[in-house]
């Protein structure tokens, strides 16, 4: 399997379904899709009550709503929104370019050649994938911290490369799998570069996969707490969406209505650009896994 | 050695830069968390370029995981704690597992609506997992949650969820399932339409049931998809930090605590920055993850001798 879509093998209908099973199937669909897509709903409602009434003693759908929260958070009123906003895409944004563009060049040479030591790397990133945070959080805040790193950016995004380069390395190299070798074969044969065959035939070939491995690398550091909660400078303006919400969140006092309005302003384009990729990413992420 | 070299000089150049990487950015970190994990090195100890200070821990041999390994309350309850880690994965890796099959089942069928369905249902994946934190901290609120108010309105007791009780972990385990179950549906859902549609026809000439077609076609052929979403699913479960210390957080809460959220509890956390003790759970967590993974792996080759 490959990053290329599942071609959909449509089961035949056995026989005509009952009206009473088709009922209980529709139903249970229905129970289901609503319970996923409730909270959703629950926050979208909740953004346009002020604080106070956010947390009222009986349910209401509207109660004193209007936009004033989302005016307060797009203002800067309530928490640094725009400086999180700025912050999470620039940090997302160098952890993309930086780990496509290692894992391109190494999955293109675990794909393509038998070298000794090619399996053990492929391993070891598989291994790498298992790493729980906390093994490496103390000494990479070392290493922050000695490289004068630590509380900025730059550290952080080096600190996800450790997670999304291996992994895409592992996306890609099943997708460059996917395309024929004799393509490199005729742009050697035409004289070009084992290197020039990379760059010139197979990158431009693979651009959905890289696409999708793009959009994984900028997900996981976009979304990503504990490390940004951990290495990040203490100052409001330095901080991340994924950081900078908890700000909403004190021990005594929550202001839900204004982390409601926050939260929509950053589910929204997430959403929307997810419901765009989703499909590729499903069989991209069965393929890579499905390989090892 | 040579001549290797001159044969695949290309594929070690295009490798390069990466296991340069993951060397300085990985190998030598885990190196020197292992090394720290011997040490006594906390906030106080660890050098501190801005402040002009050097390093001053010093080794103390196999104390800290004697320390941690005693189960002692003060190290975090080694034992229980990692027998809560193991309920919470497990609980939730079988009901995101057993609720993605199940829709996926239902979904693999033709019928009205199906596309709207898939989308409605992968929605929870969509929503980055903080603000489902949030969402659902918001809901489980004791007083004034939609969930509780629910529960009022059809008169059923009114729970505090996130309390310091055993419910605040039944908790975050329905919110990581609503997380967990997306991926799980949809990869499952891709290795149902990979079966091919004659074998259950031939099994359906044959007067198989329902059932029989569901444990002798569809489980078999689910058996790659399977064993990799649950290894995935464990490990990820395993350490799953944001959906636990955002929803029960930032207070740490005893009753939701597993061992990765108590190693970030012991390095970030106000006065006890111990990141010798930190670093000594990474490892073990490490090791415990590692052991599981090669009983995994020999488990699988073995069913499929068999199969």
């Amino acid at each position: 399997m490959s990053i290329v879509q599942v071609p959909v093998t449509r089961i035949p209908l056995r026989g005509k379904r009952s009206r009473g099973r088709s009922v209980a199937l529709h139903a249970t669909l229905v129970v289901a899709s609503l319970i996923a897509v409730f909270p959703v709903f629950w926050v979208l409602v909740t953004s346009f009550k002020p604080d106070a009434r956010a947390v009222a003693p009986t349910i209401r759908l509207f109660d004193e709503s209007s936009l004033a929260n989302y005016g307060d958070v797009l203002s800067g009123q309530q928490g640094d929104f725009l400086a999180w906003v700025a912050n999470s895409v620039e940090i997302a944004l160098l952890t993309t370019v930086i780990a496509v563009f290692l894992s391109a060049t190494t999955g293109y040479a675990v794909s393509r050649f038998r070298f000794p030591g090619s399996r053990k790397l492929l391993l070891s990133f598989l291994v790498v994938q298992m790493f729980p945070f906390a093994v490496l959080i103390v000494p990479l805040f070392n290493v922050l911290l000695t490289l004068g790193l630590q509380g900025t950016s730059i550290g952080l995004v080096l600190v996800y490369c450790t997670t999304s380069v291996p992994f895409c390395t592992y996306m890609l190299k099943g997708y460059f799998d996917t395309i024929p070798g004799d393509i490199d074969e005729s742009g050697r044969v035409d004289g070009l570069s084992p290197f020039g065959v990379f760059w010139r035939l197979v990158l431009p070939l693979a651009r959905p996969g890289l696409a999708v491995t793009a959009f994984y690398a900028f997900l996981t550091a976009w979304g990503e707490v504990a490390f940004a909660s951990a290495f990040l400078s203490a100052s409001d303006e330095s901080k991340t969406l994924a950081v900078g919400l908890q700000v909403f969140v004190q021990q005594n006092r929550v202001e839900w209505g204004h982390l409601a309005a926050a939260s929509i302003l950053v589910a929204i384009p997430a959403v929307a650009v997810f419901y765009l990729v989703q499909r590729f990413l499903v069989t991209g992420l069965a393929a890579g896994a499905v390989k090892g | 050695m040579r001549r290797s070299l001159e044969r695949h000089w290309y594929a070690y150049a295009m490798v390069a830069p990466v296991v340069v990487v993951l060397a300085v950015l990985v190998l030598y970190p885990l190196v020197q968390g292992i090394w720290f994990t011997l040490t006594d090195i906390n906030e106080s100890t660890i050098a501190n370029p801005v402040l002009d200070r050097p390093a001053s821990y010093s080794f103390v041999g196999l104390r800290n995981y004697l320390n941690v390994l005693s189960g002692d309350s003060s190290f975090g309850s080694f034992w229980s704690t990692l027998l809560r880690t193991i309920i919470w994965t497990a609980s939730c890796v079988v009901l995101t597992y057993g609720v993605g099959l199940g829709l996926a089942l239902l979904l693999n069928r033709p019928m009205r609506a199906r596309a709207l369905y898939r989308v409605l249902l992968i929605l929870p994946w969509a929503v980055p997992v903080f603000i489902s934190a949030f969402a659902w901290k918001f809901m489980f609120n004791s007083q004034f949650g939609v969930i509780n108010q629910l529960l009022g309105a059809v008169g059923l007791g009114q729970p505090v969820w996130l309390g310091q009780t055993d419910l605040a972990l039944v908790a975050v385990v329905i919110v990581n399932v609503w997380v967990g179950v997306p991926f799980m549906m949809l990869a499952l859902l891709g290795g149902l339409q990979s079966i091919p549609a004659d074998l259950y026809e031939a099994a359906e000439v044959d007067g198989a049931t329902p059932w029989q077609r569901f444990r002798d076609i569809t489980l078999p052929g689910l058996r790659s998809v399977s064993s990799t979403v649950v290894l995935l699913g464990i490990i990820w479960t395993f350490n799953m930090f944001p959906v636990i210390y955002l929803v029960t957080g930032p207070a740490a809460n005893p009753n939701t605590r597993i061992l990765v959220t108590y190693a970030f509890e012991r390095f970030f956390s106000g006065a006890s920055r111990d990141y010798a003790v930190a670093s000594t759970y990474g490892v073990l967590i490490l090791s415990v993850l590692l052991v599981f993974a090669t009983f995994y792996r020999r488990a699988l080759r073995r069913q499929e001798a068999f199969a």
